[in-house]
């Protein structure tokens, strides 16, 4: 735990055999790490992460002991970054939910009307909501609920438990590929808008920094200056980028990716695809291809397909997630501008409904305000 | 759009058909199925709630129309707030004489401001006469300006930059000396998108609106946007005040009932809908008729518009005096298939006509792959009659089998496909010298387009064969006329 990326570069790493490709690897990995410090030192908790930080990127230098406290601390700075950025969401729904209870000793109709009337502002959406509260009301009448605290853990309960039948379900990951396999391919898709472009560089920059080769490949050739974005992202992190004219075909552009990060024995390859409603089946048919051609080059690809899921998504991003699931085999969502004041509820009914998890969430727009989403604390955070 | 909500009012208000009486518990059952349909459309709960409780006081109240049964005044009173709801009538952009008149587009990031704004650009252009001069002041996503540049040389209008300066607020201002020297009425000014709680971001706008007076100020709406729009609009016109809405990504299955609930909250209007990327996929919103479709009367104003706008008149009036005298030739038939493919999706199109009139024809609730085979029927439809020579286009009785084997080679089709397209040709010609001569054409323009549109995607869809549905075109032309008597009647 602790790391954002748990896949192993080398096996080498871990028993510090060979030092040399990792010296060369350590010093640029340790300056694009410094945003990292900068933002969490805001919260006061500079010095273990700094430390970490300043020798060496992958601990060569420490004992196992101190690298796992290192790493708790890092997870707590991230920790807290990530209950601040939901906080927005936190303020309104606990408020709402503060309102709900004060001035009242028991429970009545009246509280749980208002209770869903939360639930459904929080874009959980009606039938989950419904389902929340049905459960609720059973409890109550069996009297295993009696007090509003009760009440209040008992509808946490229901949607952590949503959250974790869906991870449950099966997470795809870096974890679950043999270290064999290269690259581990992660492909990102969405409608348009919501992030995709930004998700994949802060991915990359993420990634990179834990000592992996990461490798671009820009495939959305459709919108105008969409690779000139990715382009910027990919020299901003320092992570080689593959791109072709606007208009080419996105399969063989990824055709060209994989290639290319199979012959740089490329660690992990992230494919960014051009925006798009899922009710274009053509469009959805061309991720489709781009999904066969992947899996003819390497083993199992990929081994990853990424929703990308604006937190300000109403109930369409059910829709978008049952279509996207459907035709690009979507594993995992990821939520992004979670720093606005909308809740997100949508990815707990997505993952009610598709048993779809929740991997990162978008939290800001610095390059390294990418999170692995914990459902713990998301729930947690809710209620606080 | 909106589809599923029309879908569910429509089923529990044939629940309450068949009551003698309105009673209260009725009414109720009836509201709560809306008010959950209004929730999943992403209507903001509150606004939902408010909506509810008027329809429930009208409902209840004394208003009774004689000449309606109790589930129709329901549908009624639910149709008229709702009309009241998303805006009342419909609602253009606002000119004065000022030079230029400086119109700013505004919105959360993602929402489609960049795409929009050249959307409004071509649109002033070709519906308004104006001479517009776009602008772009986000310097801070990377080739964003770049982007606005790319759309205005595809839409063919005039864009103002300083490359080398990076400060919004002197591009605006600059960009407003510039409209005025160059004679450019209209100044579109294409904002960085920005959360509401972006406190210096959204002193910028403050800034610009400031520097250039705009007499508009558009806030872009993702259609797909949740019980947050609320808020983040309400934001935006406490502090910019916003003087309307553009509703984007409709073109998706989004019920986009944000756009209710941002109507609500800033009291401003929708006044464009974005449906599609092309950048003539942008058209004015009209409450009266998007009610109507929620209630499933379908959308054939809307329709009939686009039509008008598309179809030249004198053309459709020549054509139509063809048809009358029978001559309407392979070449006419070519020249509606043009006009049809002008208007847009096969989809599109379904989309704006009433659930009665397709499940008429036989064409109830086409997927999208159904409309996209029809689109590529279309298509071949149309290689078939650019391979024949004019002669042939003017007489298709001298079309012998070597000329159908000729023809078949330079479209890419087979002899069949070719006997196919002359057979429906033949059976459309019969049909509409029937209906000629039986004074169909006599209802006035609107009817006249209408049932052609369906004479011509009735025939294409006959050829799926598969599908059961041969005979597809004359009820068509029928049904579209028993709907729009039943409607008056209701009206």
């Amino acid at each position: 735990m602790g790391l954002f990326w748990k896949r192993r570069k080398k096996d080498e790493i871990i028993t510090l055999g060979l030092g040399q490709p990792v010296e060369e690897r350590a010093s640029p990995v340790a300056e694009e790490a410094r945003p990292i410090e900068d933002s969490t030192g805001a919260l006061g908790e500079e010095p273990p992460a700094r430390s970490s930080f300043s020798t060496s990127v992958l601990g060569l230098d420490k004992t196992i002991e101190e690298l796992q406290a290192e790493e708790a601390a890092l997870e707590q700075a991230f920790a807290s970054r990530f209950r601040r950025a939901i906080s927005a969401t936190r303020e309104s729904l606990s408020e709402k939910l503060d309102s709900v209870f004060q001035g009242r000793k028991q429970i009545d109709a009246e509280l749980l009307d208002e209770l869903e009337e939360a639930l459904i502002a929080a874009d959980i959406g009606v039938p989950t909501t419904l389902e929340i509260l049905d459960r609720v009301r059973r409890g109550i009448a069996r009297q295993q609920i009696n007090d509003l605290a009760a009440l209040k853990e008992a509808i946490k309960r229901e949607l952590l438990e949503i959250l974790r039948a869906a991870e449950r379900n099966g997470v795809a990951s870096e974890t679950s590929v043999p270290d064999d396999i290269r690259p581990y391919v992660m492909m990102i898709v969405g409608v348009n808008g919501v992030g995709k472009t930004t998700t994949i560089g802060k991915l990359a920059h993420r990634i990179k920094a834990e000592g992996n080769d990461v490798l671009i490949c820009a495939a959305d050739t459709f919108r105008a200056a969409a690779t000139d974005q990715l382009a910027i992202w990919a020299e901003r992190t320092g992570v080689p980028l593959i791109q072709q004219r606007q208009g080419t075909d996105p399969a063989a552009v990824l055709f060209d990716a994989l290639k290319a990060a199979k012959a740089r024995g490329t660690d992990v390859l992230i494919v960014d695809t051009a925006g798009r409603l899922h009710t274009k089946s053509n469009l959805m048919a061309e991720l489709e291809k781009m999904r066969r051609v992947a899996g003819r080059e390497v083993e199992g690809a990929p081994h990853e397909t990424l929703l990308v899921i604006d937190a300000v998504t109403g109930q369409n991003g059910l829709e978008q997630a049952r279509q996207f699931l459907k035709t690009a085999g979507v594993t995992g969502i990821v939520l992004t501008k979670l720093d606005g004041t909308a809740k997100g509820g949508i990815a707990v009914a997505i993952a009610k409904e598709l048993k779809l998890p929740i991997r990162y969430a978008g939290i800001g727009e610095k390059i390294d305000d990418l999170v692995v989403f914990d459902p713990e604390q998301y729930v947690n955070d809710l209620f606080e | 759009m909106f589809e599923s909500l029309s879908d569910k009012l429509k089923r529990t208000l044939k629940n309450l058909r068949g009551e003698g009486v309105l009673r209260p518990e009725h009414v109720d059952a009836a509201l709560r199925e809306i008010r959950l349909a209004l929730l999943e459309a992403d209507v903001n709960y509150k606004v939902a709630k408010d909506f509810i409780a008027r329809v429930r006081e009208k409902a209840l109240g004394q208003e009774v129309w004689q000449e309606l049964k109790p589930a129709e005044q329901v549908v009624k009173i639910v149709y008229d707030e709702l009309v009241e709801l998303l805006g009342g009538t419909s609602s253009r952009l606002v000119f004065t004489r000022q030079a230029p008149n400086v119109v700013m587009v505004v919105g959360l990031q993602g929402s489609g401001k960049t795409t929009s704004t050249g959307k409004i650009a071509l649109w002033l252009a070709k519906n308004e006469e104006r001479k517009p001069l776009l602008v772009s002041t986000d310097v801070y996503r990377p080739a964003a300006r770049e982007q606005l540049k790319v759309i205005a040389k595809a839409t063919g209008q005039a864009i103002f930059d300083l490359p080398e300066s990076n400060d919004p607020v002197l591009l605006a201002r600059e960009a407003v000396r510039h409209a005025r020297d160059y004679g450019y009425d209209t100044l579109l000014i294409d904002t960085a998108g920005r959360l509401h709680i972006d406190d210096q971001l959204m002193e910028e706008l403050v800034q610009i609106k400031t520097e250039t007076r705009p007499v508009e100020i558009l806030f872009v709406a993702d259609a797909m946007t949740g019980q947050d729009a609320v808020r983040s609009a309400e934001e935006f016109h406490r502090r910019v005040g916003i003087t309307g809405v553009i509703l984007t990504k409709m073109d998706g299955d989004a019920r986009g009932g944000a756009a209710l609930s941002i109507k609500q909250v800033t009291g401003q209007p929708v006044k464009f809908v974005g449906v599609g990327e092309k950048y003539d996929a942008l058209e004015p919103f009209y409450p009266d008729r998007i009610a109507q479709r929620i209630l499933g009367m379908g959308d054939v104003l809307s329709l009939i518009e686009e039509v008008q706008a598309k179809v030249d008149r004198a053309e459709a009036e020549a054509q139509l005096k063809k048809i009358q005298q029978n001559e309407f030739t392979l070449d006419d038939f070519r020249q509606q298939l043009r006009q049809v493919k002008r208007l847009g999706s096969i989809s599109k199109i379904m989309k704006l006509l009433p659930d009665q009139l397709l499940g008429s024809i036989g064409l109830p609730n086409l997927t999208e792959e159904q409309s996209a085979a029809i689109e590529r029927e279309l298509k071949r439809t149309e290689a078939i009659i650019d391979s024949m020579t004019p002669e042939e286009r003017a007489d298709h009785r001298i079309l012998n089998a070597s000329r159908r084997r000729r023809i078949a080679r330079g479209s890419g089709t087979t002899v069949a496909e070719v006997n196919q397209l002359i057979k429906q040709y033949v059976e459309m010609r019969q049909m509409m010298r029937e209906l000629s001569r039986a004074g169909f054409f006599g209802g006035g323009l609107r009817g006249r387009l209408m049932r052609r549109m369906m004479g011509v995607t009735g025939a294409s869809v006959s050829d799926d064969g598969a599908d059961g549905s041969p005979e597809v075109a004359p009820p068509a032309a029928g049904g579209s006329r028993r709907k729009k008597k039943r409607r008056k009647k209701r009206r």
